[in-house]
């Protein structure tokens, strides 16, 4: 029972074997170059790992988590970008002390929504909180209204698209279609040597692992079956007495956090911040990242997102103009033949596998159904 | 057409309710009074309108006009978690249960506790949601199924499941959408015998087409027709009631 409020013990091994991975094995396999490419792919993971709660339990497919990816990764790209353009910086610009894009578009003094992005407390606090509340207000407008399924996914979609272009438009304001490039230090530590990828990777697994412990709460909590209930049965959810739609909002804020953190952290390691990551294009690809891992996985969405951005570099380095095809087929591939993903393929045949080689005596169902019936209370 | 006109004040009072769909009066002008404690059954032919007065009451479907009135509450003016929080319980036609779900995970989501974000965040599963869970699936037969997946019950034992999982919510109203559809004999001996032990200090609103099964249990019944009410009363008055035979039980 005491398991059942966190995590069963085979979660847990997971989550450990994933720990040992990620701090132990690649840091000693990988030089920094590749390390900073993992540390590139796992911000996604964190897109994924909302996106495990919102789609693969609640059954709200959000096909605009780059939305929040970019919201987070703009307000950390701010602040950096700020901290870049100090006065000794910028000399030779006309205005001193101003971000350079502003600078090139007349822009003569900073505009007001970009003062307290001096402070990195509130620039903390804005890449949890202006996604958040943004999801909010999305999130009540639409599910409130009762708007779900795919003109759910459609209206993402649409805001992905929108904030792209307001993004691009807004070239003085926010860096247009280059987005924020050049960021160099925080708080005076430079971000750009060896060394500080290295933390920054280090620090970056810790957030990852704590959103991990996040959604694990969520899930094993009453709060994550009743996601799974309102799935199968909305109507009886909503008339046993709960209030759907805040269950909703909840589900889609949570993925947003998640997938601003990403964002944040994307800043930080990559060092520029650009709408190439806000729209369309990479919002569905983050929704594969997703589905191949396993939409009901919390650790499978983030093998899913390594393995799919490690093909997508070694495979847009050899065949650039097949890559997109590639993830077309794999996403097609995954629905029809593996609708659980990687962590359906794991637990519907290697494990068992691995119980009869190791003796286990009871051979488990499967990674994916076991998840929910795990809650079951213990007798 | 006004039956009952006691001094006590009944639970449920529905007045000139009416609900229209692009002109089509699915419901019309409709009024009845159901007394605490009363079974009531709705009866009548397919299209009559008696899924559509359950969910006008439980909010599901919006009214036109009237108003249904529950221990002094408007049940039009709320939404619907807040009309299951004023006391009001439905089952539906079909067996709505959660199949990814255990039983006991199934009946504990109906536990009134915990019904907000937050609270369902924070809820714990003790021992009193432990007992009830036991209590309601000893109930309704499912005492052995706590842990098997709610998929792998037969279509009756849903129903039952669906059932139990209203008793948790332990309302003062219960409707239920035919009950018995679809169940062999025995299961409906068993659900007969299930309802006459939960309709017990409570008010209960059924709509059932099994005739036998309808004189078992109610106490009084209403038959409605093109969304009026054709015949109200006890079961033997209504039975006998020409315009009754004509358009329902006579064929």
């Amino acid at each position: 029972m005491n398991e059942s409020r966190f995590a069963t013990r085979s979660e847990l091994i997971g989550i450990l074997v994933l720990a040992v991975l990620l701090v132990v094995i690649l840091p000693l396999c990988l030089d920094v170059f590749r390390l900073n490419l993992v540390a590139k792919y796992l911000t996604y993971a964190f897109v994924a790992l909302g996106l495990v709660i919102c789609w693969g339990y609640g059954g709200i497919l959000s096909l605009g988590q780059g939305v929040f990816f970019g919201l987070g990764g703009y307000c950390m790209a701010m602040f950096l970008k700020l901290e870049a353009s100090s006065v000794e910086n910028t000399k030779i610009q006309s205005t001193p002390g101003i971000p350079d894009f502003m600078d090139w578009n007349q822009i003569t003094s900073l505009p007001l929504f970009w003062k307290p992005f001096h402070s990195l407390t509130f620039t903390i606090a804005a890449v949890i909180l202006v996604p958040g509340i943004f999801a909010l207000i999305i999130g009540a407008a639409m599910f409130k209204r009762r708007v779900g399924g795919t003109y759910f996914a459609i209206i993402t979609q649409a805001v992905a698209a929108i904030l792209t272009i307001l993004i691009v438009g807004q070239q003085g304001y926010t860096g247009g279609i280059n987005g924020m490039t050049d960021l160099r230090t925080l708080k005076g530590w430079d971000i750009r040597p060896d060394h500080a990828k290295i933390v920054l990777y280090f620090f970056e697994v810790g957030l990852l692992f704590a959103c991990i412990f996040i959604a694990q709460f969520v899930r094993h909590s009453k709060l994550g079956r009743i996601l799974v209930a309102m799935r199968d049965q909305e109507d009886r959810v909503r008339f046993s007495g709960y209030s759907v739609a805040n269950f909703k909002i909840f589900a889609f804020c949570i993925a947003a956090i998640f997938a601003a953190i990403g964002g944040a952290m994307f800043a930080l390691n990559v060092g520029f911040m650009s709408p190439s990551f806000v729209g369309i294009v990479p919002s569905i690809e983050m929704v594969i990242y997703t589905a191949v891992g396993g939409r009901l996985s919390i650790l499978g969405a983030v093998y899913g997102t390594i393995l799919v951005n490690f093909a997508k570099t070694s495979l847009s380095e050899s065949f650039p103009e097949l890559w997109l095809f590639g993830l077309g087929g794999l996403f097609i591939a995954v629905v029809l033949a593996f609708p659980n993903g990687l962590a359906g393929i794991w637990g519907d045949y290697i494990q068992p596998r691995i119980n009869k080689l190791i003796g286990a005596r009871k051979p488990k169902a499967g990674w994916t159904d076991k998840s929910v019936a795990d809650g079951a209370p213990a007798e | 057409m006004l039956i009952g006109h006691q001094p006590k004040p009944f639970l449920l009072s529905v007045e000139a309710l009416t609900v229209s769909f692009d002109g089509f009066k699915a419901v019309n002008d409709l009024s009845f009074y159901v007394e605490e404690n009363e079974i009531r059954v709705i009866i009548g032919p397919n299209g009559a309108g008696k899924t559509t007065v359950l969910d006008l009451i439980c909010g599901k479907t919006k009214a036109t006009s009237g108003s249904i009135e529950f221990r002094g509450k408007d049940l039009t003016k709320l939404k619907e978690n807040q009309i299951v929080k004023a006391g009001v319980g439905r089952k539906f036609q079909t067996p709505s249960i959660y199949d990814d779900l255990t039983v006991f995970e199934n009946l504990e989501i109906s536990f009134p506790r915990g019904r907000t974000v937050f609270g369902a965040l924070t809820f714990t599963r003790d021992a009193a949601v432990r007992e009830r869970v036991h209590e309601v699936a000893e109930m309704i037969f499912l005492k052995d199924r706590l842990n098997m997946s709610a998929a792998l019950l037969s279509h009756g034992q849903k129903q039952w499941l669906e059932i139990g999982m209203l008793l948790i919510q332990d309302p003062d109203l219960l409707m239920l959408d035919e009950p018995v559809a679809g169940m062999s004999v025995s299961e409906r001996a068993k659900t007969a015998e299930l309802l006459n032990r939960i309709i017990k200090d409570r008010s209960v609103l059924v709509i059932e087409h099994d005739m036998k099964f309808v004189e078992d249990i109610a106490h009084k019944v209403t038959v409605l027709h093109q969304g009026q009410i054709l015949s109200e009363g006890t079961m033997e008055k209504v039975k006998n009631d020409p315009k009754v035979i004509e358009v329902y039980l006579g064929h």
